[in-house]
């Protein structure tokens, strides 16, 4: 058995979609965040495969998942922040009792 | 022809990568969420390491499990009591986004079945050695990566004095 391109992209498919349910889903902000970095997920293992598989002697996909994952960890770290900003000023992080700008 | 090693090992981490994804958004209890969310972040590392992108393996595991899942665990310890479920999802929105789920799986599904299914078997590749990862990211040549390197720096600045303003006590 051979291990071609599709293998990999199909996990990575699922796990996509997982978080799409999980972001309509969810009503806790971190949960929702949680499905954000699934999706993120998702992405950067289909970069590193077409990488691996289409251009070898290139790098770019590579390049790319690096820099998302730096990404992402600053977004995480700011999402993190006013999460706990907004615990502190309603007391919960559920979006749906989030329905006013000012506290 | 991959050997008999590799071909279960993808079958493990394949699955644990399904498995654990459905899990990490469908359990009630938070803090499981973000374990089952290790362990996707794990099984991506592993695909990392099985296409022989050994520094991206390594910087997936320092940077998401070590890095942003303890991040995650803070912030739920701080924000919810270990132990509280989160009550039943009402059932109009689970089959909002189990359609919006299942309809971007089909077709996702499709384009891949119809366009990626014959791509060639992996072509042989010298794993990309730290010299040459370290040269790339440093370099200012035609596909290096100074500038965007710089750019990612100035970002984790803002991104430090930017939680510290948002976070901090008033």
């Amino acid at each position: 058995m051979e291990i071609t391109a599709i293998y990999y992209l199909v996990p990575a498919l699922v796990m996509f979609c997982c978080g799409v349910y999980g972001f309509i889903t969810r009503k806790n902000m971190i949960a929702m965040l949680i499905s954000l970095e699934l999706m993120l997920n998702a992405v950067d293992i289909n970069f590193v495969v077409f990488n691996r598989f289409l251009y070898p002697e290139q790098m770019e996909g590579m390049f790319f998942t690096l820099f998302a994952i730096a990404i992402a960890a600053a977004e995480t770290a700011l999402a993190i922040a006013i999460i706990i900003n907004i615990f502190r000023a309603a007391k919960n992080i559920d979006v749906r009792s989030l329905n006013e700008m000012k506290f | 022809m991959e050997s008999v090693g590799s071909i279960i090992l993808y079958f493990i981490v394949a699955l644990a990568m399904i498995v654990f994804s459905v899990m990490a958004v469908t359990t009630r209890k938070i803090l499981r969420a973000a374990t089952y969310l290790l362990f996707t972040l794990f099984a991506a590392a592993v695909v990392y390491f099985m296409l022989d992108y050994e520094f991206l393996g390594a910087v997936q595991i320092a940077v998401y499990a070590g890095g942003i899942v303890v991040l995650f665990v803070f912030a739920i310890l701080l924000t919810s009591k270990p132990g509280d479920n989160t009550e039943r999802l009402t059932s109009k929105s689970r089959v909002l986004g189990a359609i919006a789920a299942i309809a971007a799986f089909l077709v996702c599904g499709y384009a891949l079945a119809a366009r990626c299914i014959n791509f060639v078997q992996k072509p042989a590749m010298d794993t990309p050695t730290m010299d040459q990862v370290g040269s790339t990211l440093m370099g200012t040549a035609h596909g290096q990566y100074l500038l965007p390197f710089e750019a990612v720096s100035v970002l984790l600045l803002a991104c430090i004095i930017g939680g510290v303003v948002v976070a901090r006590k008033r």
